[in-house]
């Protein structure tokens, strides 16, 4: 049993290490996408604190540019997840050792185990950077605000993008050219639909409904409850096991569509390097 | 991972160990689907079928060197593939050492390694990262897996310099030796050599030939060797099948197989033996000359 969860563990800390080693080797593209990131969370932070003037229009600017500031940070960090994640498969086949890593005498869940830990630690690093370059250039005061209520959030929120994450990795595995293309739209779509830098009530109706359905839309509402309003963590109990049990929910079925996939690759076979 | 545990283990059919039993396994594939995504969904899109393989049957021994010959296309990359857990037959059965290759996969994983013709690397990586990667999946401790990974590759000529530099860096040759390696480092009991020295030049084909060898004699595996290379085929195999079309149209001993295509005073060549039995001659990347190219 013991030796069986050893050997378990290896495994999944191959895929962490091997992609801290990817990490190293691709500074240069690391950098390059952090300049970016910041760039783009700073734009959006300042446009928040040029409402004033754009509106002629008196605008709690602080309170505005946190609001802007929470969905970006937030959305960087669940799009870090989502991305790490379901692009688990492009990597290998752009690199063509996808049929070695699925020849290896691991479980499917060692593998998304690892490649989640990564994520997870990739997306906290980047988003932290960018947060301290925030907090540096604004003066943003957390005085009133539940911060501990806003990372149990946001952990809760992380489940349901590990889940998606998942499943959107099976498109590249399906479609061998389209998949990853069918997975930035995907990405795209959460972005519109989910209120990111908005409240979704601002959205036409069957938006709104859309907007329901998508997990990151009760993360920010549950983060900016918690970090504007200084929402109790009792209060947001609620929205936390509602997205705990969401989480759980989309990742077993993650899986399950995974294992599916990879079963239908096998037997169209589809593993191979050129698809 | 010692090679003893597994043979101990392995499976007996009546008096006889089998490594590997191959029964009636055929796999078709459709390729060249056209149509746009719409037509594909409403299944409009036009397909080609191919038969990869077809009934495919024959069982090695332990420490075998099994050589499976044939052109481009013939069928031996599915076959690999099949042993090695990445395609599922449309019919018939394969084992490892008694393990089925589609109901029991982690079992038949745990006693498998592949070299395939293209050396699949993380390009931006090290060798030794890439190893490091490799090992780790087959359950090696960090320690265990460098004091491994820089035993072979020095057993394997890799130049120390190379050691730390991106794969991307080094020629085919070198490269195709890291895959070698990592191969190695999990000490299979079962190695699938699909065209391992396809694309190599002479001075590095003997050097992996040479491995081969070493790794039945040291290791006790066996291996399965897929090539178009009839000199190699000769001279590394134990028993040879010659596919053709998806179908084993041959397997024997490589001195049975002269035999059987041997005429008074002419000593036949694996060429011989292979053009008599399917009637093709094969180019040195392994196609199939037409007969206006060919020579005879």
């Amino acid at each position: 049993m013991w030796a069986t969860l050893q050997h378990e563990l290896r495994a999944s800390y191959a895929f962490v290490e091997r992609n801290i080693h990817l990490v190293r080797r691709y500074m240069g593209w690391e950098m390059v996408w952090f300049t970016y990131s910041l760039a783009t969370t700073l734009s959006i932070a300042y446009i928040g604190k040029a409402m004033e003037y754009i509106g002629h229009a008196e605008v709690d600017t602080d309170y505005l540019v946190l609001y802007l500031v929470i969905g970006t940070l937030v959305w960087r960090f669940l799009a870090f997840l989502f991305h790490d994640i379901s692009e688990m498969v492009q990597w290998e086949r752009w690199e063509g050792t996808i049929e070695y890593t699925l020849m290896a005498p691991i479980h499917r869940i060692t593998q998304m185990l690892g490649q989640t830990f990564f994520a997870v630690l990739h997306g906290a690093v980047f988003t932290s950077a960018i947060a301290l370059a925030i907090i540096l250039l604004f003066d943003i005061s957390l005085t009133r605000s539940n911060v501990f209520g806003a990372v149990l959030v946001l952990f809760a929120g992380s489940l349901s993008f590990i889940g998606m994450g998942i499943m959107a990795s099976i498109l590249p595995l399906l479609f061998p050219e389209r998949g990853v293309q069918m997975t930035n739209v995907a990405e795209a779509l959460l972005l519109l639909f989910s209120g990111i830098y908005y409240p979704i009530h601002v959205l036409p109706k069957w938006m709104q409904l859309i907007a329901r359905v998508s997990p990151a839309t009760y993360v920010l509402q549950g983060m900016r409850a918690t970090l504007l309003q200084g929402a109790s963590t009792r209060s947001i109990l609620p929205v936390v096991g509602l997205l705990i049990l969401w989480g759980f929910g989309m990742i077993g079925g993650g899986l399950w569509a995974f294992r599916r996939a990879e079963l239908y690759a096998k037997r169209t076979g589809r593993l191979k390097r050129n698809g | 991972m010692k090679p003893t545990r597994h043979v101990v283990r392995s499976y007996h059919t009546g008096t006889t160990l089998w490594a590997v039993e191959v029964e009636g396994v055929t796999k078709t594939f459709s390729l060249n689907e056209s149509g746009s995504l719409v037509q594909r969904l409403r299944g409009r899109a036009q397909s080609r079928t191919v038969h990869a393989l077809r009934a495919v049957s024959f069982t090695i021994r332990p420490r075998e060197i099994f050589g499976v010959l044939g052109p481009n296309g013939s069928g031996k990359s599915t076959l690999i593939r099949i042993l090695s857990t990445l395609i599922i037959p449309d019919e018939g059965q394969a084992r490892v050492f008694g393990h089925d290759v589609v109901r029991e996969d982690l079992a038949v994983k745990r006693l498998i390694n592949r070299v395939s013709v293209e050396a699949a690397f993380f390009k931006k990586l090290s060798p030794v990262e890439n190893l490091l990667y490799g090992a780790r999946l087959y359950g090696l401790s960090g320690r265990e897996a460098r004091e491994r990974i820089y035993a072979i590759l020095r057993r394997l000529g890799v130049r120390e310099s190379s050691y730390t530099r991106p794969m991307e860096e080094m020629s085919r040759g070198m490269q195709q030796k890291v895959a070698i390696a990592r191969a190695f480092l999990t000490s299979p009991v079962l190695l699938l050599l699909d065209e391992p020295t396809t694309g190599l030049d002479p001075r590095s084909k003997r050097e992996v030939q040479a491995l081969v060898r070493e790794l039945r004699e040291t290791h006790d595996a066996t291996i399965i060797l897929t090539t178009h290379d009839m000199n190699e085929a000769e001279a590394l195999c134990d028993r040879i099948a010659i596919l053709d079309e998806g179908r084993i149209v041959a397997l024997d001993t490589p001195e049975a197989l002269k035999a059987r295509v041997a005429r008074p005073g002419v000593v036949p060549t694996m060429e011989d033996v292979f053009l008599a039995l399917t009637g093709k001659q094969l180019n040195d990347r392994g196609d199939v000359l037409s007969p206006a190219t060919s020579t005879r």
